[in-house]
């Protein structure tokens, strides 16, 4: 019972950073692996902040600046990129996660930092020992997604949004600012890496410059799984990619090879459905 | 003052020349008509124009306004749309959420209404059919929906490219009329096509293109009747 509530929480924090990766890649058509250092970013924003004492203003200093942060990654390393071959976009973002990672270690050094946002507790519930942490993790991460889903569903800028992804060039003959659909995808993906910070110090208060960078290809992982570019798959994938990693942290026997069978499992679904639980083949109509 | 005035619009991909200077002019009012075989260079004009390709050279002036470097979006704000080659109508969206975002600039609820019913009016198995993924469609549905969706979008100009491609006789009769009826309310038209019989037929200007360039010109029924064109063209 707490394993599985460990592995909802875990799988909670790890579908956050994934619905931010999903949505860049189904609108923006890019892989931003600088993401899970959006994450370290907001962590560390956090931890400056927490001097003041007031988780709170923290929470909103974190989110505020990893939205300014990932807006301007994106105008200035991606968008000029904008036409120019995936790779070249794909080696510019690895770039961009090691210029955060350096520039972290710059000012806070290399040694983590502990920060306590709040003291949340546990409490008992059906014989087993649940952290409050993890359920506000789960609940916020549960209704993030509901939200996205219906934002993207049912609002003029969320169509515009799938506008975009399907057919930049159609979306912009109906007036669509194809670069601000853009900017806006950035900021909410940014938005919830911040989320996604916090929860990662309600379960381990450790800020470091490399916090960021295994949940964030554990998260891309759990989106591709799910089916990247879908929002429900992003939070299916993390979902049982959290409680992959709890259960197999149980067993002394596998626990060290923990990583080696969460990537063996995308390889797998990867082979048994190429385009992830949820993700849609494109039907093409001549 | 013409309502658009293209002047010597050059557009390359990598080295290859595409447009090799084109000029010429829709005037208000009116249908205007291009014709050219496969490759002359039609769709690249049409998306050049409304800057969905970049140009190396030329102008282009809508309304007296100059809008060579304008971006896409700004263009269909000014009242000037497209109807793209390969119609490109949002296939994961419903119709009724297609001509939602055909009339993304349009906020007024009332007018939306209006157009709405119009469309529905126009083309009564889009009305049918309209809480179905537009991806399912039919081709010639499909075709249908692509110029409700621009028309939504209340254009003083509407392009089209190719609007009858696909289709079945019949139902390119009913394009060519829609397009006709669209003109009688007051929309502009700037129309590409493969069937120049028709076309050179309800047009009042009509230019032919061939290589990137324009080599003809003139209204529709001289076209029509051009000895070279028929030859070329109209097979025979
Ligand atoms: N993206 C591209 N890259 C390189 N060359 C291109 C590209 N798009 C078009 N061309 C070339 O430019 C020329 C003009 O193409 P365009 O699509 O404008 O022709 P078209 O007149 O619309 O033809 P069709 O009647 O077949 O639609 C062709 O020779 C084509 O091969
Ligand atoms: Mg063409």
């Amino acid at each position: 019972m707490t394993t599985a509530i460990n592995g909802l929480s875990l799988g909670g924090i790890y579908a956050m950073i994934a619905l931010g990766y999903t949505m860049v890649y189904g609108i923006a058509k890019m892989l931003n692996f600088a993401h899970g250092d959006v994450i370290m970013i907001g962590g560390y924003m956090i931890y400056v902040t927490m001097a003041t004492g007031n988780p709170l203003l923290a929470i909103a200093v974190a989110v505020l600046s990893c939205v300014i942060l990932g807006v301007t990654i994106e105008k200035v390393a991606y968008k000029p990129l904008r036409g120019a071959s995936p790779l070249a976009v794909l080696i510019t973002a690895i770039g961009i996660s090691y210029l955060l990672q350096s520039l972290a270690q710059i000012i806070f050094g290399s040694a983590a930092k502990m920060v306590t946002v709040y003291e949340l507790g546990s409490i008992q519930f059906l014989g087993a020992t649940v952290q409050l942490s993890a359920l506000v993790t789960l609940g916020v991460t549960v209704v993030v997604m509901a939200a996205l889903t219906l934002f993207v569903k049912f609002t003029r800028v969320g169509r515009a949004m799938i506008a975009v992804s399907e057919d930049r060039g159609a979306a912009q003959l109906m007036g669509i600012n194809v670069n601000g659909i853009i900017t806006l995808t950035f900021a909410i993906g940014s938005a919830l890496a911040a989320l996604a910070g916090l929860f990662y110090l309600l379960k381990a208060p450790n800020v470091s410059s490399t916090m960021g960078a295994m949940p964030g290809i554990k998260a891309f992982t759990a989106a591709v799984i799910g089916g990247i570019g879908s929002i429900p798959g992003a939070m299916l994938g993390g979902i049982l990619l959290g409680i992959v990693e709890s259960v197999s942290y149980k067993f002394a026997a596998i626990a060290p090879y923990t990583d080696a069978i969460e990537f063996s499992i995308l390889i797998i679904i990867l082979l048994v459905r190429p385009n992830g639980f949820l993700g849609k083949k494109r039907r093409e109509k001549v | 003052m013409a309502m658009l005035e293209v002047n010597d619009l050059q557009v390359y991909y990598g080295v290859i020349c595409a447009l090799k200077g084109i000029s010429f002019q829709v005037e208000q009012g009116q249908i205007v008509s291009l014709i050219g075989a496969n490759g002359a260079g039609k769709t690249t004009m049409m998306q050049s124009i409304v800057s969905l390709i970049p140009k190396r050279e030329g102008t282009v002036v809508f309304e007296g306004k100059d809008i060579t470097k304008t971006p896409s979006h700004k263009i269909v704000r000014l009242g000037m749309t497209q109807v793209p080659e390969g119609r490109r109508i949002f296939q994961e969206l419903t119709v009724y959420e297609n001509l939602l975002m055909g009339a993304y600039t349009n906020k007024d609820q009332q007018s939306f209404k209006r157009d709405l019913e119009m469309i529905y009016e126009r083309f009564p198995r889009l009305a049918e059919r309209k809480n179905q993924i537009a991806g399912t469609l039919s081709g010639g549905e499909q075709q249908m929906l692509a110029m409700g969706r621009a028309i939504m979008c209340h254009p003083k100009l509407l392009m089209l490219d190719e609007p009858s491609m696909g289709l079945s006789p019949l139902l390119v009769d009913q394009v060519f009329e829609i397009i006709k009826d669209i003109n009688k309310d007051g929309t502009t038209i700037l129309l590409v096509e493969q069937n120049a019989g028709k076309s050179l037929a309800i047009s009042d200007q009509a230019y032919v293109m061939e290589n990137g360039k324009i080599v003809l010109s003139g209204t529709g029924a001289e076209l029509a009747s051009s000895e070279k064109v028929k030859k070329a063209y109209l097979g025979g």
